[in-house]
């Protein structure tokens, strides 16, 4: 199968897409309380399916590694369902497969969590959450199993490392974040992966995996009161309070880096970037707008139209924000033929400095506008997608009534609200650029530019 | 004639022949509705949203490419967004864009399709749009020039940089000999190369028309006031008179066939392609269903057999899985594949496989495995209610590929009725030398400084 594009609203993170409103309309009726074991709950009823999915997560993500143990967290996180409270991995997947319920994850620089979709009839949603209860508050992490994944995943790791796109986001969050735990791979490097002990991941697991930080979002076919009991099931038996973790600050760059890295591929893939913005950082909806102008709007983005409408240099051009809980990337991303890197390069330097000096026009905001908000409708028109939205309202403290003042929100950013934040958070003279597939090895580090 | 009259009348004329019987609804609450000039509407209600799907279906994909012009559906799939009579390039987008809508389009070997997800409200746009570049399309050398080299970095992309896609590139290549589905949808570089605005101007006005194609809309819709929408926007647009689809169809395998891929990677890994058969008469087949149960009862889950037994037990593979296709217009495969640990071989892989299907044929599956499996597929027919543009691209993908969305029920009812020994037997039958080919890949290391796969230096259009 071919597409023109892998999504078109490519850019922005799937927390993101989902968390738009419609104007005026209550029509997403969010329940919010704090359950006794102190874990926080979002429910939206709806009848219209026989089904139901929950989903628990926790401030358990890469970025809560430490260094020389880089992996724990998503190892920890990939055997949670490996063996737990005396059930086998095999009997685990027997049982959720012979109920027909699946079981996700969602595991990121920030959140680690797991995702449940069943039937709703008692007999077999009862299955599924005591299967996942049981998963959440007594994961046995087995050593042997740990054994088994450690090579996988190191297998893994090895082939990925020779992959050209592997290559430059790696390099590309080395040099973007240095220090700071958001420059782990998520999934960790060869040698620390090889070094994780099942005591790490217990520890992780009794430091990470609490209660009073656990985030549950219900959504479907079940009332007030079978949410509330679902999530005092999910939840009581959880690790109590240890010490909350906070994330370091992200620095700016003081400086321009261009990294060119050797490698075969037929063509080059390219990052430029820098660290962006918090999930809470208040030009949060200017930049939403911005961006949506810049390159995350898909085939009507500056970006798209001046590299792949224009010049034909790309398949896939785009960038994005990725807020986190600190400040995650702005990412600026292009695949293109060897031979033409140094033009699609040029061409986007040119559009971000543009864009950025400038901000967009009237016609460019009004678009971007109809567009955010005309599109409002098709971020909660499933259940899948209505369940993403409460995760990510209750993981970044976002007020209940988010989405009824999104639409709002981004009604009221201006041509000067736009210029003012990038110019606030963006400096195109102080990014980081790499390039992987190229004859040979460079690094070019700008003057410092204070 | 005043537009709205019109529309009236129109309404009127949809709702009578909705009585008649060329509509009809299903008990799923699937309506169609054929017009004059053999457009196909289907109609399926979903009011859980004020949103809308549109899916524009043409029976045409790569199977129907000849020699030399490899990649021309899909190259004309993109060429569909640059411009009409009346719509500049790019400006389709850009309308969508402003109503608040999403559009794309994908090409697979049996079918291109077109869609948008937009308030329900907007279904006029897309209709307009959608009927307008069926008919006034605009290929311009100009557009064509950059759009060409849009696809060549999206097949080096897709394609050219990663191993296991160059596995299965290759595969399809050896193990169909006349069918052409042993071409990739993407094309040929060669060919692409070669591909010029004249090639897609005659794909275009041989396939693409209102007798072959298909709309589906899914959403918070009345089928009548879509029925009469489509009547008002597609019912102008001429017939056309088809080519003869040459059936290609491929000679019996002969025997085993292998082949090696040398490309840089870390793994080796193994892709095996059986041949077998494919469902055509839903009602009547049980081989395909049985097939159909076989590839879960390997892989359909994480305690299938080749998960459970080469990765987690003997721990040799670091992925193993099944797949089988079925539903198509081309032969059916059924693949096995599986990529071992570091120091583990492409030959062990295949020998681990090959004794999980000796198994299955001497001593069968369990009832406990094919009723897991049953209860995954009931489960996720509920499941699949939850996404308009899952249930708009199902039904669009069975009524284009031959088959109908209104075996979807029988679908599962005849996987209910597969037999432990059925699947056996489909096993014994199909999954044998005679009919396979198997890839392996060759492992070679990165040379930084080298270039890989230099296109030849044949003439490239549009320079």
């Amino acid at each position: 199968m071919a597409t023109r594009t892998v999504m078109l609203l490519r850019g922005w993170t799937a927390a993101l897409l989902l968390c738009l409103t419609p104007p005026a309309l209550a029509i997403l009726p969010i329940e919010h309380w704090q359950a006794a074991s102190g874990a926080k709950v979002y429910f939206v009823a709806n009848r219209d399916l026989p089904m139901l999915d929950v989903s628990v997560d926790f401030p358990a993500g890469s970025a809560y590694d430490r260094r020389e143990k880089s992996g724990a967290a998503a190892m920890t996180h990939g055997l949670l369902r490996l063996g737990a409270d005396g059930l086998s991995e095999e009997e685990i997947a027997r049982r959720f497969a012979d109920v027909g319920a699946g079981v996700g994850g969602r595991f990121d620089a920030d959140r680690a969590g797991l995702s449940l979709r069943t039937l709703s009839d008692p007999a077999r949603r009862s299955v599924a959450l005591d299967l996942l209860a049981r998963i959440l508050h007594a994961p046995q992490l087995p050593a042997s199993v740990l054994e088994r994944e450690k090579v996988r995943q190191i297998g893994a790791l090895r082939e990925a490392d020779l992959r050209p796109d592997t290559q430059a986001a790696r390099a590309f969050y080395q040099l973007v974040y240095r220090d700071h735990p958001y420059s782990y791979r998520s999934v960790g490097e060869v040698e620390t992966v090889g070094r994780l002990t099942r005591d790490d991941l217990l520890d992780f697991y009794r430091r990470h995996y609490v209660a009073d930080r656990a985030v549950v979002a219900i959504m479907g076919d079940v009332s007030r009161q079978e949410a509330e009991a679902i999530a005092e099931q999910l939840t009581r038996g959880l690790p109590r309070a240890g010490t909350a973790v906070e994330l370091p600050a992200v620095e700016s760059l003081r400086q321009a880096v261009t990294r060119i890295v050797a490698h075969p591929a037929t063509q080059s893939h390219i990052l430029i970037g820098a660290p962006g913005i918090r999930r809470d950082d208040p030009d949060y909806f200017a930049l939403l707008v911005g961006n949506h102008i810049l390159g995350g709007g898909g085939f009507v983005s500056r970006i798209n139209e001046e590299v792949r409408q224009k010049r034909g240099l790309a398949y896939s051009a785009y960038s994005y924000f990725s807020p986190q809980r600190a400040r995650g990337p702005f990412i600026i991303g292009m695949q293109t033929q060897r031979d033409q890197a140094e033009e699609a390069l040029a061409v986007v330097h040119k559009t971000l400095r543009e864009f950025v000096a400038e901000g967009p026009t009237e016609q460019e905001l009004r678009a971007a506008k109809q567009n955010i908000v005309g599109g409002f409708p098709m971020r909660i028109d499933s259940n899948r997608k209505i369940l993403e939205n409460l995760a990510a309202i209750g993981f970044y403290k976002l007020p209940v009534n988010y989405l009824e003042t999104f639409v709002a929100n981004i009604e009221r950013v201006s041509i000067a609200d736009i210029r003012e934040a990038f110019a606030r958070g963006i400096d195109p003279e102080r990014m980081v650029t790499v390039v992987v597939g190229a004859d040979s090895d460079q690094a070019v580090t700008a003057p410092d530019k204070r | 004639m005043n537009s709205a009259i019109r529309f009236m009348q129109l309404m009127a004329l949809a709702c009578a022949l909705l009585t008649g019987p060329a509509a009809a609804a299903t008990a799923a609450g699937v309506a169609e509705h054929e017009l004059a000039n053999g457009l196909r509407v289907i109609v399926k209600p979903d009011r859980r949203a004020p949103v809308a799907v549109t899916m524009v279906w043409y029976r045409i994909g790569s199977v129907d490419e000849q020699n030399g012009l490899t990649g021309v559906a899909h190259v004309l799939e993109h060429m569909m967004f640059k411009g009409t009579k009346t719509v500049a390039p790019g400006e389709f987008s850009k309308l969508i864009a402003a109503a608040g809508g999403r559009d794309n389009a994908f090409t697979s070997r049996d079918y291109t399709g077109y869609f948008q997800t937009m308030h329900k409200s907007e279904l006029p746009l897309s209709f307009r749009l959608e009927a307008d570049r069926m008919a006034n399309l605009v290929l311009s050398p100009e557009e064509f020039a950059k759009e060409i080299k849009v696809v060549m970095e999206e097949r080096r992309w897709r394609t050219d940089d990663r191993p296991h896609a160059v596995v299965y590139e290759r595969l399809m290549a050896a193990a169909l000999t006349a069918h052409p589905y042993r071409n990739p949808v993407i094309g040929w570089m060669s060919d692409l190369e070669n591909l010029t605005v004249d090639d897609t101007r005659v794909f275009y006005e041989q396939w693409y028309g209102p007798n072959n194609a298909t709309v589906v809309v899914v959403g918070d819709v009345v089928p009548e006031e879509v029925f009469a929408l489509a009547e008002r926007h597609f019912g102008g647009i001429p017939r056309k008179t088809l080519p003869p689809r040459k059936p290609q169809t491929e000679p019996p395998q002969l025997g085993i066939k292998r082949i090696t891929v040398k490309v840089p990677a870390e793994l080796p890994y193994v892709l095996m392609a059986y041949r077998v058969p494919r469902l055509q008469k839903p009602a009547e087949e049980w081989e395909p269903y049985a097939l159909n149960m076989l590839e879960s009862v390997l892989s359909g889950n994480e305690a299938a057999r080749l998960p459970q037994r080469l990765v987690k037990t003997d721990r040799k593979a670091t992925s193993a899985g099944a797949s089988y296709n079925g539903v198509g217009r081309g032969p059916g495969l059924f693949y096995l594949s599986a990529t071992p640990v570091t120091g583990g071989s492409a030959a062990e892989m295949e020998g681990a496989l090959r004794r999980e299907i000796r198994r299955i044929v001497e001593e069968g599956v369990t009832q406990e495995e094919l009723d897991r499996v049953q209860a995954q597929a009931i489960a996720a027919q509920v499941y699949q209610r939850d996404s308009m543009f899952f249930q708009a691209r199902q039904i669009g993908w069975l009524e284009t590929v031959g088959l109908s969305h209104r075996d979807l029920d029988l679908f599962i009812e005849k996987l209910q009725q597969v037999t432990a020994e059925q699947v056996r037997e489909v096993a014994r039958r199909y999954l044998i030398d005679d009919r396979l080919t198997v890839a392996y890949l060759d492992p070679q290391p990165l040379e930084k400084g080298a270039r890989r796969a230099a296109p030849p230096a044949g003439v490239r259009h549009g320079n």
